[in-house]
């Protein structure tokens, strides 16, 4: 029987296996090929999602689990002003190299900025310690994520 | 038809699989009718809490029961990867709780190398009052029964969170490729049960 998932807004009837990754969903049933398989044992945060508002690692996270929460993906990033601001801070320091690793580096970002407006590099670092970019640009995400808080800081004091 | 080279070799194969299953747990957990034979009834007390800690200070419990504030992992207790924090509830931060990989329930992976990543509802780390990992067995006990360390619980309240807690009984279904904790949650429960009856003596310290 065919499982009801609610994906960036929209409702996808998928017939798979309730011990079907959500990754794999996501990828191959839904099409949307952002979110990236990276290790595929949680340790790297690539296949970062977020799960109601919780960024969660999609290669583990069976489809079954889910029941009727909103899964949001990288396509929907800049659905909401934090979204936005990362996008604008990743391009204006050009922080993506190879860039595989990206769409998990910026979910998790988004949901750090959720929770914390104004993190230290210590917050930074320990938020994003779950994401490995083989590149190491960890220098260049740690200042995107603070000129993506500063600004969003700033439209909302001028607000 | 099978030849008595078969039967014999798949009696071998049966037998070897025999003896992985009962060495699967590691190392036994003898129940509380082992130590009646332990006339003094504070020693009996001590040797009964002595069993129960080759579960409390087995790799299951200990890598959830830090002194830091961040969990370990493995039969080595080796720093957990990703480097996470127990956070002001012990489920994490905020921004990367537990949940991000820990869901309710074991789950199997796609990688090699990592054969499933562990899972229950609750996941947490225990409390930093409740912290285990260099602490002797004696220290452990003594944590256990003082009330402003243990989450102001009971005797009975110790013997019913060990003896049924969700989260304590994963350490005996910790999904593929883990060590479980030895025996099983019941004769762990009993041997909690009977170390309080017999007034609760701690080991030395």
């Amino acid at each position: 029987m065919p499982t009801q998932i609610n994906v960036n807004g929209a409702m996808h009837s998928v017939d798979v296996d309730d011990d079907t990754p959500l990754l794999w969903v996501l990828r191959d049933v839904v099409g949307l090929t952002g979110t990236k398989f990276g290790c595929g044992v949680a340790l790297c945060g690539a296949c970062t999602v977020h799960i109601d508002g919780v960024p969660r690692r999609s290669c583990i996270t069976t489809v079954g689990s889910i029941g009727n929460a909103s899964i949001r993906t990288i396509e929907t990033l800049d659905a909401n002003p934090i979204g936005k601001a990362l996008q604008k801070a990743w391009l204006d320091l050009e922080v993506v190299q190879c860039g595989y690793c990206q769409s998990g580096q910026l979910m998790s970002a988004a949901a750090l900025l959720a929770g914390n407006p104004k993190p230290s590099d210590a917050d930074i670092d320990t938020v994003m310690s779950g994401n490995i970019c083989r590149c190491g640009t960890y220098g260049r995400i740690r200042s995107a994520i603070k000129q993506a808080a500063n600004q969003l800081g700033s439209s909302q004091e001028s607000a | 038809m099978f030849s008595h080279r078969s039967v014999a070799t798949a009696a071998l194969l049966l037998l070897s699989t025999n003896v992985t299953l009962a060495d699967s747990s590691g190392e036994s957990l003898r129940a509380p009718k082992a130590f009646d034979s332990v006339r003094n009834r504070t020693e009996r007390s001590v040797a009964l809490f002595t069993e129960a800690g080759k579960v409390l200070q087995h790799p299951r419990c200990l890598n959830c029961h830090p002194v830091e504030r961040q969990p370990t992992q493995g039969d080595d207790l080796h720093p957990h990867m990703p480097p996470v924090h127990g956070g002001p509830e012990n489920r994490g931060t905020k921004e990367l709780p537990c949940t991000s990989c820990h869901g309710p329930h074991n789950t199997a992976t796609l990688g090699t190398g990592l054969k499933s990543i562990p899972g229950s509802d609750p996941w947490a780390l225990a409390p930093a009052s409740m912290a285990w990992q260099g602490f002797s067995l004696g220290e452990i006990c003594a944590q256990l029964k003082d009330p402003a360390r243990n989450g102001n619980r009971t005797l009975a309240q110790i013997e019913e969170h060990l003896a049924k807690d969700h989260l304590v009984g994963w350490a005996w279904h910790p999904g593929e490729g883990r060590t479980p904790a030895p025996g099983t949650q019941q004769i762990f429960g009993e041997l909690i049960a009977a170390w309080i009856k017999t007034g609760a003596h701690c080991p030395k310290p």
